[in-house]
């Protein structure tokens, strides 16, 4: 038997030179030092991106794409068996994924692992990052229920504030003047089509170039002499390593989509007006926010267009970072890269925090008996969702 | 694990060592666990996928059929309804019989026809023959019959099929 495995693998060798790549393997090594612990990050989110494909496979058994969305998630949700737990596994899974994306990014930003040769590794992963959200955007539509349906309306009126080509471009993915059941087929083609395609091999190009350049070594770490820096073998050490995170990720997946199974809620309907308090997932929420402070302030679209340029400028200052901190040599840039990340990270949070806040007080003013409701039936425009 | 490695080196194999039964303490351990995680995730994945299968059954599990103004057929014809979820034939003979009996040919699972004019029951796939009267195969490569039914009753409104 052992005889027949050597030779099955000596004829496989001698073709695919399977040595070269078990020599990698067993040179590769991971630096070992106090902040190690971040490079988990990228392999937690790899996991749930498997458990994304996995757990969407399944879904697409029984998911039924235009009119009948909402019936078919109903079913999935209540009469077929453990629906309920796999549709809440990839409702979780990519609250998750968006979160440890989230954590990979800024560990990798703060760590300086943007830096000159892994500028590409940067790059594609902010790409991913882009393709996650609009992965989570699409698939928020597909069950067409309440929040789907003015979710999706709320997040193309943004792009169709755009002068010129933005209303076109609105009405050609909406396929309609309004979300529709066209909107949901189209959506349904991005989210298990189209994105696919393209994150797979992204995401392959990402985790190549991991191997090529291996882990970056935080400053601290690099200013040490060579001699004085630890690693330890990436097979097993790192990979055992690796493993147990994942097994953490799995139970803490598999404990929130048991407790807190994900709420199907009402099947969507065009001509009952929006919930009040009603807002988008978290990972859209500090976009959310800052839309709505300036639509507020501001008069008719020029909110959305300042709110789209603050955003835009964000995202291309954020893909410049290794351009401007390129080396370790970078002395003041390189500061000012880290103050800047720290700026980016408080934005973030206190608009993310401030759109809860101000969500949960327009629930509250909701929750009034009375005639405070009926004042707040007919409150301004202003307080809806932008 | 490698503190395992260094220990059973060290001690060599004169003895059964602490070692090595924490080994195997260790392995079992593991595995018991890793069994449990499989079980734990191929459970809810099988009976999600087997959910139609349950219904279907579910829903094939009866044991009589009502057919609605059935008893309106006439002489020398058929008609094909479903029962739980296989194709049966309700057959009124030219003699004024009424039999019933699956329409699943028993040769690789087509639905056969029923021809008045040639007196037989026929699959297009491959030419199997029935008998109308009793659903015996008589020609063609069929194995055997084509699984009765009994017709229990024929009233002024319905005739009434149950398993036989």
């Amino acid at each position: 038997m052992n005889k027949l495995i050597q030779a099955a693998y000596t004829w496989a060798n001698e073709r695919l030179n399977l040595d070269d790549m078990l020599h990698f393997a067993q040179k590769k090594t991971v630096p070992e030092h106090r902040h190690s612990a971040w490079y988990y990050w990228g392999g937690v989110t790899l996991f749930f991106f498997l458990v994304q494909a996995v757990s969407g496979v399944l879904l697409l058994l029984y998911y039924r794409p235009g009119p009948d969305s909402f019936e078919s998630v109903r079913q999935i949700t209540f009469d077929i068996n453990f629906g309920w737990l796999i549709r809440s596994i990839h409702s979780w899974a990519a609250n998750l994924m968006v979160l440890s994306i989230f954590v990979h990014m800024f560990s990798v930003f703060f760590m300086k692992a943007y830096r000159s040769p892994r500028e590409f590794g940067w790059w594609s992963g902010i790409a991913l990052l882009v393709m996650a959200m609009l992965f989570g955007f699409s698939g928020y539509l597909l069950p067409m229920n309440e929040l789907a349906y003015f979710a999706t309306k709320v997040g193309l009126e943004i792009p169709a504030s755009m002068p010129v080509i933005g209303p076109v471009m609105a009405d050609l993915v909406r396929g309609g003047l309004e979300v529709n059941e066209f909107t949901v087929q189209r959506f349904f083609a991005l989210h298990v089509v189209v994105l696919p395609a393209l994150f797979v091999p992204l995401l392959g190009f990402h985790l190549w170039l991991v191997q090529k350049h291996g882990n970056a070594l935080p400053p601290s770490e690099e200013a040490r002499p060579v001699e004085q820096r630890r690693n330890m073998p990436f097979f097993p050490n790192f990979m055992l390593r690796d493993m147990a995170m994942w097994l953490i990720a799995l139970n803490v997946l598999a404990v929130l989509a048991a407790v807190f199974p994900w709420d199907l809620g009402q099947a969507a309907d065009p001509l009952k007006p929006a919930p009040r308090g009603i807002h988008p997932e978290w990972y859209f929420m500090s976009q959310f926010q800052v839309l709505k402070v300036f639509g507020n302030w501001l008069p008719g679209a020029a909110g959305e267009i300042i709110g789209l340029v603050w955003f835009s400028l964000g995202m291309v200052l954020w893909c410049l970072i290794p351009l401007y901190d390129p080396n370790r040599s970078s002395g003041r840039r390189g500061r000012r890269a880290t103050y800047f990340g720290l700026l980016a990270l408080f934005i973030l949070i206190v608009t993310t925090g401030w759109g809860y806040w101000a969500t949960h007080n327009e629930t509250l003013t909701d929750a009034q008996p009375g005639p405070a409701k009926a004042g707040a039936a007919q409150s301004p425009p202003a307080a809806n969702p932008k | 694990m490698s503190h395992d490695n260094s220990n059973t080196q060290q001690q060599g194999q004169e003895e059964i060592s602490p070692a090595s039964t924490r080994r195997m303490f260790t392995k079992v351990v593991v595995g018991g666990v890793g069994f449990c995680y499989a079980a734990a995730l191929g459970y809810p994945i099988y009976r999600f996928l087997n959910s139609p299968v349950e219904k279907a059954t579910l829903a094939a599990a009866v044991t009589e059929i009502t057919l609605k103004d059935a008893q309106k057929l006439p002489a020398g014809s058929a008609l094909i309804f479903k029962f739980g979820a296989e194709p049966c034939l309700l057959i009124h003979l030219p003699e004024g019989k009424w039999v019933a009996m699956s329409a699943k040919c028993t040769h690789l699972g087509c639905t056969v026809q029923y021809e008045p004019d040639k007196q037989r029951i026929f699959c297009a796939c491959h030419g199997g023959t029935y008998d109308p009267a009793n659903g015996h195969n008589i020609a063609g490569p069929p194995p055997k019959p084509l699984k009765a039914f009994v017709v229990r009753e024929v009233t002024d409104t319905a005739v009434i099929v149950s398993r036989a």
